[in-house]
């Protein structure tokens, strides 16, 4: 069974169709890149995967289950975790409190009152190795907001990490990043997927980070599905080169 | 290894950075009553310092830990003031059910209030409380033969607390050895202030509290960290005004009266000028606020009985002009460079 299973999506901004029946399946374990021109309707599918809003039309099928209609926070509580292309932290809040905020809400315990000392332990464990993973471990006690964009960026990925999810979704994750953060994160993101067999869709503009790392890309231009295939695929297609990688040349 | 020990020293030296504070505060004051008339103070005029301190303290929870601005929490304060006092004066002549009525009453007000306006952000979720407040103003101030209308609510006053076989005074107002003339009645106010700032306390560190911050400080980051932000806005809400009733309450108690006042949008604004004066991110800012702003109050309104809120507003303005962050928010920083 797929993971995720877009099925033919279509959303309205009233006479504007930003996408139009557009169908996308991942596999357990896969990198899916999701790419196109500015204005392609890159932005508004993520938003409708991950509940921003829900489609005009079509079906999302998350792990065998219709989520179409399924606010955002529900979605996170069935494995579904996102970030953004803004970066969207907590800035005056350390690097460890953004961590911890997710990990609390994920186990269930945003109303509490008080922790029990195993809980307080458990979590301290969980902070840590998810630090750990992203790199932040020596940057813990930082407020985020002081910290330069690539570990803003880590940081955003490691509070998505910490909701434990099946899913991660990631919104240009190199936006706005200079050559080194880029190549910072795109390390990380390898790592995630192939040392902690993380399933990824990400949407990008930088097609060096997109052809390192994708086992399958999806092309969509002016709100359409234009081509789906593996790299080499898309790197040999005529209508994706013309609608897209030909203006870039 | 050496930067878990480094982290673990850092960790303990922080802890005693907060705990100093706190230490220096509660000392304060347990010993107002030995400390305060020396300086021309009365304890009266510090019991009015906590219980302003706590409405703001309860304000906080929303302003500084959630990040909602109310215009309107003096309904719940009065509320709190009205429900206490008319307990005494109609119902039953005694002072936990007249604090448990008035908490109550005005906390449960916001509660459904808050269910109504959650929705709404920045300006209009103000404006809405605002008018919601002003709706309780006419009432007091019109219902004349009910809550006294513009003169207030008199006619009751507060009770001696029995328990057992004891019996708590707190309406004397005699002196007792070094302790001068009604420190009965402000150690009654501390004792509570005590457990609602502990509640709080708990409250601010708990992981619902971290979701309350998550929300202050990126509402949509926090929805899609799964937090279904209304309803703990509803909830910070709701929490906020029931302490700022406990707040009216003791009010009501300290001066067995209530006045209209007590529940027009301009006390509203005091205690969100009391809290931004002392610093709303930091926990005890709004009490440093109201400490600042009552005996201010108290100084310049009995030389310049029209003019003393000129004063506090050029205070004020400098104040937000040069510690934005408040006076406490200002020491931190300085403590922490």
């Amino acid at each position: 069974m797929s993971m995720l299973d877009v099925q033919k999506v279509t959303k309205n901004f009233g006479s504007l169709v930003a996408v139009q029946e557009v169908s996308l399946r991942v596999e357990p374990g896969e990198l899916r890149a999701v790419i196109g021109p500015n204005g392609a309707g890159k932005t508004t599918f993520f938003n409708m995967i991950s509940g921003f809003f829900p489609p005009s039309s079509g079906h999302i099928v998350f792990d065998g289950a219709d989520v179409t209609a399924l606010p955002a926070h529900k979605r996170v509580t069935i494995g579904m975790a996102r970030t953004f292309q803004i970066t969207e932290i907590f800035p005056d809040l350390s690097v460890h409190e953004n961590v911890l905020s997710a990990v609390e809400v994920a186990a269930g315990r945003r109303l509490r009152l008080w922790n029990t000392k195993s809980d307080a332990a458990r979590d301290e464990q969980t902070v840590a190795e998810t630090l750990t993973m992203v790199g932040l471990s020596a940057k813990a006690n930082r407020l985020v907001g002081e910290l330069a964009h690539g570990d803003q960026r880590a940081t955003e990925i490691a509070m998505a990490l910490a909701l434990r999810p099946r899913l991660l979704l990631l919104d240009e994750p190199t936006a706005g990043m200079g050559d080194q953060e880029t190549y910072e994160i795109t390390n990380l993101i390898r790592r995630l997927h192939r040392e902690n067999q993380y399933t990824i869709v990400l949407i990008e503009h930088d097609m060096r980070v997109v052809f390192h790392l994708a086992d399958r890309i999806s092309v969509l231009d002016q709100g359409r599905l234009l081509a789906e295939g593996t790299p080499a695929e898309i790197a040999a297609n005529e209508a994706v080169q013309a609608a897209y990688l030909g203006k870039a040349a | 290894m050496s930067s878990v020990i480094a982290a673990t020293a850092s960790v303990q030296r922080s802890a005693q950075r907060r705990w100093l504070p706190v230490a220096v505060i509660w000392l304060a004051l347990v010993t107002v009553p030995v400390w305060f008339p020396l300086l021309g103070g009365y304890n009266a005029l510090a019991g009015s310092v906590l219980v302003f301190g706590l409405a703001a303290m309860g304000l906080n929870l929303l302003l500084g830990f959630t990040g909602v601005l109310s215009f309107g929490h003096a309904a719940y304060f009065g509320l709190g003031a009205y429900g206490a006092g008319l307990m005494l004066k109609y119902v039953a002549a005694s002072t936990p059910l007249a604090m448990l009525a008035g908490t109550l009453f005005g906390g449960l007000a916001g509660t459904l209030f808050g269910l109504v306006i959650v929705r709404r952000r920045g300006v209009y979720f103000a404006m809405c409380t605002i008018a919601f407040g002003q709706i309780f103003y006419y009432i007091a101030y019109k219902w004349n033969d009910f809550t006294g209308g513009f003169d207030g609510l008199r006619g009751f006053h507060r009770e001696p607390i029995g328990i057992g076989a004891l019996t708590l005074d707190i309406t004397d107002e005699q002196p007792f050895l070094f302790l001068s003339e009604g420190f009965r009645f402000y150690y009654f106010t501390l004792a509570m202030f005590t457990i609602a700032v502990v509640l709080m306390g708990l409250l601010v560190r708990s992981p619902f509290g971290r979701t309350l911050r998550a929300i202050r400080e990126n509402e949509r980051r926090a929805r899609f960290l799964g937090i279904p932000v209304e309803r703990h806005i509803w909830l910070s809400f709701s929490v906020s005004c029931f302490f700022t009733a406990l707040a009216g309450t003791l009010y009501a108690l300290l001066n067995n009266f209530a006045d209209p006042l007590a529940l027009h949008y301009t006390q509203s604004g005091y205690f969100v000028i009391m809290a931004v004066l002392g610093g709303m991110r930091s926990f005890w800012g709004p009490l440093l606020g109201a400490a600042v702003f009552w005996v201010l109050k108290d100084f310049l309104s009995s030389a310049l009985p029209e003019e003393w809120m000129a004063f506090l507003g050029v205070i004020f303005v400098l104040a937000v002009l040069f510690f934005p962050r408040g006076m406490l928010g200002m020491l931190k920083r300085r403590s922490a460079e």
